[in-house]
This record gives structure tokens, C-alpha cells and sequence, in this order.
């Protein structure tokens, strides 16, 4: 944090640029949102199309992004709290099939509440959260965890070790040039990961003004002396959900979980959605375009009152 | 699951209605992804208007028509009282808030511990599962646990493969031994089979109830552990048509329902 800007800069740049800059092989990455849930995908897209390799992730309820980056051979190490699983959709065949031949490294274990708890042990700067989880378990002996007798009530305590990712990934509704960053709906943990990163990429779908921030600022959750790069990126989590903005795209996620049987499947999906494009906007038009984002926003619209 | 309905009703539906009546009105539940989703929104549609539905990701008594397709989706919040972060809901969870914990597992033991990390060996895994997610914490944390699984010798097993998420973990007094909170652990286990709770003393599994067709000889087979029975078995209550037609219309798409 001491080597953070505290200026006011335009940080505007490309998915391209950003990651070149700011994400080295071999770094610890941790995304913002929920795995399928508010992803910056592009960040995903080009972390691959760069050949990035050697990265470590935090499975922090990794779910679409891990399953693509660890499919790529981007990541290989990974800490688990939950990856390798689509939710509803079922297990991850790509990902999963990397852990079952050792491909991909599970370094830990530790759960959700523990990975998001390590992040806030960061952002405040102390070495160590204690916790009541994880004890007696093997997800405790696979851990990071330690026990010690707590000085105070002489009972046994679980201290979880802080975490600073080399590189933060979060992906925000709208933000102004300097990296002010709004995000609408549930934060997930991405209030603390912003805080705890050693470097922060911020993919919006909006740019704003800097007043309308400073009209609102209560409405910040990144503020931008965190943030070392600012991309724009409409539908910049497709094909997950941006809440109150557009759905999952269901028919290209199920093209992705039928492909990723097979490597070969992995290959040509990559090959189609990544390799053969350069920006995200040729990837959006392969997707469908803009009429299928359209229909994306309005089914997100009617979300809740389907 | 099995979308058999012998009965006009399939046993995942069975198992969801189960599951709903046990939550209590005016009590907490904690909601992990799947079926536990359905039971709760049909506890809330039904006998537990005021039960509040909290998920990891920051949705907090949200009032949602169907089944969200993530824990962190946008449905986890609709119309709910707060769209929060994992801090707030994991902390309100650990500071003994949340009256009931909601999950799922691959598999489970006597002590009601359980499993959905590995199965096989960890170094070299058969089938690499998700992990505990926020498993562990709803199982170390939240005062009532009902756990939700398809029953067979694979699942209900002597020893675990791993243990993600304490249950009882050996036995009476250890999760106090080893400080997880106090009045906190498994409280029932539903499976296609029967239901399940845990004796006061050994907190070993215990028989509650068969559902109907199933006798104890099923029940028997399909556990590689030894169950303490009941007196008396008595009989799961099957789903009303209201129950059903509610179910439905959570998941209109089968997504859960339909396995």
C-alpha cells in the first residue's frame, strides 16, 4: 500500500496494456465477485490470449473464470475454498479434469468465510484474522489455519493468515478515469479484496464523470488510490451475470461445459473465443452481439419477477 | 436425483418439502446452492413468511419467486431487506445469529461430518469436488444444521475421504474442545430414504423417520455405518398438493427438481 499512487490520474487503458503491466507470470490472482457473478471476464480472455502461465488463484468461489484460466494452463496453483464446480450447472469438466491428473496443484484448502477473512486480514494490515471455523476438520489440516489458546478467554482460537494477491481483478458497474468505482448489488468480497491487492485492475461498464462521484461518494466501494488500471468494458463479465444489468448467457456457458469435456473441446473453444480475436468487442460479436446482450438485459430486467 | 413419482410426487420433492417444515417462522437460515435454495423459498411461501433467508454473498431476506441459479446472484437480493458482502453475513453467522445452516454432501459419517471435497485420495483424486465453499463455516457455525444428500453405503460411510465440514467430529464434547461455538452442529440429515437426527448423548446419527415405501431393511443396506433406531419408525409425511404445485413454480425449469 505504501507504494500506491495518491495522485488523481487518468488510468484509462486497455485490457491488453493492463495486464501486460500489471500481471506477471507467476503472480497470485484473486477475482472480484462470485465466480459467475460480476467476473471481469475480459480480464480472463486476455490473461489466456497473453499466454500468461505459472499464476496461482484464489479459489474464493471460483467458478467460470478459474475453470477457463486453469483449462488454459494459466493458472496452476490453486487455493481452494470453492472451484471446480458450476453451482446448479455441476461439477467443472475442464478444471476438474486438470486436478484429477495433476495438471493443476491444489496448494490449500480453507472455506469461504476463512478466503474472504485472509482478505480482510490484508487490508488491514495485521498478520492474522482469528476465527471460530475450520477446526477439527481436514479443510483446517489442509489450511493455512493455525490453532493457538486465546490469551483472553484460554480457549482454543483459529488464526487465519492474511493474504495480499499480487493482482486484484474486480469488475464494477461504473467508475470515473481515475478509478472511483461503483458497484450495484451485493459487494461479495470485493470490498475487501480491492483494499487487499497489491495491484488492482477495475473493468467497467461505464465510465462516469468524477463529479457524479463526488456527488454520491457513499456510494464508493473503490475508491481510486487503490486502483493502478482502469479498463472500459460493456458486458465486461459475459458470459456470467452482471447483476441488474445482464443475465448468465446460459446457451454460451453450456457451449463452454460441453466443449470442456474434451481437450480437444478445450482447444477449439479457445481457438473460436479467444486465440482468433483481439478485443473483447470482436469476442462480443462472435457471442452474438448486440442483439443477444439485448435479450441478456431484459431477462436480468424480469429477474425476480420470473 | 430420482425423478421417479410413484406417488404423484418425485422424492427430490419430498425431500424438499421435508426440508421446509422444518424451518421454523421468525428464525434465520443460512442457504447453500441446490436444493436447500428450493426448501427454503417453499418455507417461505408456505407456514415461515418471516423466515430470513440469508446467502454467503451478501443477499439478506430477499424474496425471490424461483430458485436463484448462483448463491450470488441477483434473485439472492430481489426485494430483500440488504444486498450486502461475505463479511457481513459470514460475521453475523459467527457471532450466533443464524438459527439454521442449509447443505448439501457428497458424503457423511455417523457424526454427521462431512465431505465435499475429494473423493478417493486426496493426492490423487477420483473425483475432485468443489470444496467446502462456505460449508465449513455453516456446519462450524450456525445452531441447527440440516443437511440434504442422496443416501446409498457410498454416501452414508464408516470413514470419510475428507473431512470438509465438522459435524460432531468424533464424538460428544469435541467441537467445544477444540472452541467451534457452543449450541452449534448437525440437526437433521433428509435423505430419498428417511430422516435422520442425532442422539442427545453419542451424537450418533439416529432414525427419525422412513418415507413411505421405505423400510428399515432399505435403510439398513444403504448405510455403511451402524444407525441408532427408534422405538417406533415412524413415517416421513409426504408432500401436499399445495407443497407440490409451490415446488413447481420455484423451479419451473426443473433445474434442481427434475435430477
Amino acid at each position: 500500500m505504501e507504494n500506491k499512487s495518491r495522485k488523481l490520474e487518468d488510468k484509462r487503458m486497455s485490457a491488453k496494456e493492463a495486464v501486460s503491466r500489471f500481471v506477471n507470470s507467476g503472480d497470485f490472482v484473486a477475482f472480484g465477485g462470485f465466480g459467475h457473478v460480476r467476473v471481469s471476464m475480459s480480464i480472463v480472455y486476455e490473461l489466456i490470449r497473453q499466454g500468461k502461465s505459472g499464476l496461482t488463484m484464489a479459489g474464493k468461489t471460483a467458478v467460470h473464470d478459474i475453470d477457463l484460466l486453469v483449462a488454459s494452463g494459466c493458472v496452476d496453483k490453486v487455493e481452494v475454498a470453492y472451484s471446480f464446480g458450476h453451482e446448479l450447472r455441476g461439477l467443472s469438466n475442464a478444471s476438474r479434469r486438470a486436478v484429477e491428473t495433476g495438471r493443476c496443484k491444489v496448494v490449500s484448502e480453507i472455506s469461504n468465510a476463512g478466503y474472504q477473512w485472509r482478505f480482510l486480514a490484508g487490508m488491514m494490515g495485521i498478520p492474522f484474522i482469528p476465527s471460530r471455523t475450520l477446526s477439527g476438520t481436514d479443510t483446517f489440516k489442509r489450511s493455512s489455519a493455525k490453532t493457538v489458546r486465546c490469551p483472553f478467554t484460554k480457549k482454543p482460537l483459529t488464526l487465519i493468515p492474511s493474504c495480499n494477491p499480487d493482482v486484484g481483478l474486480v469488475h464494477v458497474h461504473r467508475c470515473d478515469k481515475y478509478g472511483n468505482a461503483q458497484i450495484d448489488g451485493n459487494l461479495i468480497e470485493d470490498f475487501e479484496i480491492s483494499r487487499c491487492s497489491r495491484r488492482l485492475i477495475v473493468t467497467t461498464e461505464k465510465i462516469i464523470p468524477n463529479r457524479k462521484i463526488r456527488l454520491e461518494p457513499w456510494r464508493t466501494t473503490v475508491p481510486f488510490y487503490l486502483v493502478d488500471a482502469v479498463v472500459i468494458v460493456p458486458y465486461g463479465a459475459h458470459p456470467c451475470q452482471m447483476p441488474l444489468k445482464y443475465f448468465f448467457d446460459e446457451e454460451h456457458i453450456s457451449e463452454w461445459l460441453e466443449l470442456s469435456k474434451s481437450d480437444d473441446g478445450v482447444r477449439e473453444y479457445l481457438e473460436k473465443y479467444v486465440h482468433s480475436v483481439d478485443s473483447f468487442d470482436q469476442y462480443l460479436k462472435l457471442v452474438g452481439g448486440r442483439r443477444k446482450m439485448k435479450r441478456l438485459e431484459r431477462i436480468e430486467e424480469k429477474v425476480g419477477r420470473d | 436425483m430420482m425423478a421417479k413419482r410413484k406417488k404423484g410426487y418425485a422424492q427430490v420433492e419430498l425431500m424438499a418439502s421435508i426440508a421446509a417444515r422444518m424451518l421454523e417462522d421468525g428464525r434465520s437460515v443460512f442457504v447453500g446452492t441446490g436444493l436447500p435454495v428450493i426448501a427454503t423459498i417453499l418455507a417461505q411461501k408456505t407456514h415461515a413468511p418471516n423466515l430470513l433467508i440469508m446467502y454467503e454473498a451478501g443477499g439478506i431476506g430477499p424474496q425471490t419467486p424461483i430458485i436463484p441459479i448462483s448463491v450470488g446472484e441477483s434473485r439472492t437480493f430481489y426485494r430483500g431487506v440488504a444486498a450486502s458482502s461475505m463479511h457481513d453475513v459470514m460475521s453475523a453467522t459467527q457471532a450466533g445469529f443464524v438459527d439454521y445452516g442449509f447443505l448439501g454432501a457428497a458424503q457423511i459419517d455417523m457424526f454427521g461430518n462431512i465431505n465435499t471435497t475429494v473423493i478417493g485420495d486426496y493426492e490423487k483424486p477420483k473425483v475432485r469436488l468443489p470444496g467446502s465453499g462456505g460449508a465449513n463455516d455453516v456446519g462450524s457455525l450456525c445452531h441447527k444444521t440440516i443437511i440434504i444428500m442422496k443416501q446409498d453405503e457410498k454416501r452414508f460411510v464408516k470413514k470419510l475421504d475428507f473431512m470438509t465440514t465438522p459435524g460432531y467430529l468424533t464424538g460428544p464434547g469435541e467441537r467445544e474442545k477444540l472452541g467451534l461455538p457452543e449450541d452449534t452442529g448437525p440437526y437433521r440429515v433428509i435423505t430419498q430414504l428417511g430422516v435422520y437426527g442425532f442422539d442427545s448423548e453419542t451424537k450418533r446419527m439416529a432414525l427419525i423417520s422412513v418415507h413411505p415405501g421405505v423400510d428399515v431393511e432399505e435403510i439398513r443396506n444403504n448405510c455403511g455405518f451402524e444407525l441408532i433406531m427408534p422405538e417406533r419408525v415412524r413415517v416421513s409425511e409426504v408432500p401436499t398438493d399445495r407443497e407440490l404445485k409451490i415446488l413447481r413454480r420455484i423451479d419451473p425449469k426443473g433445474i434442481v427438481l427434475g435430477k
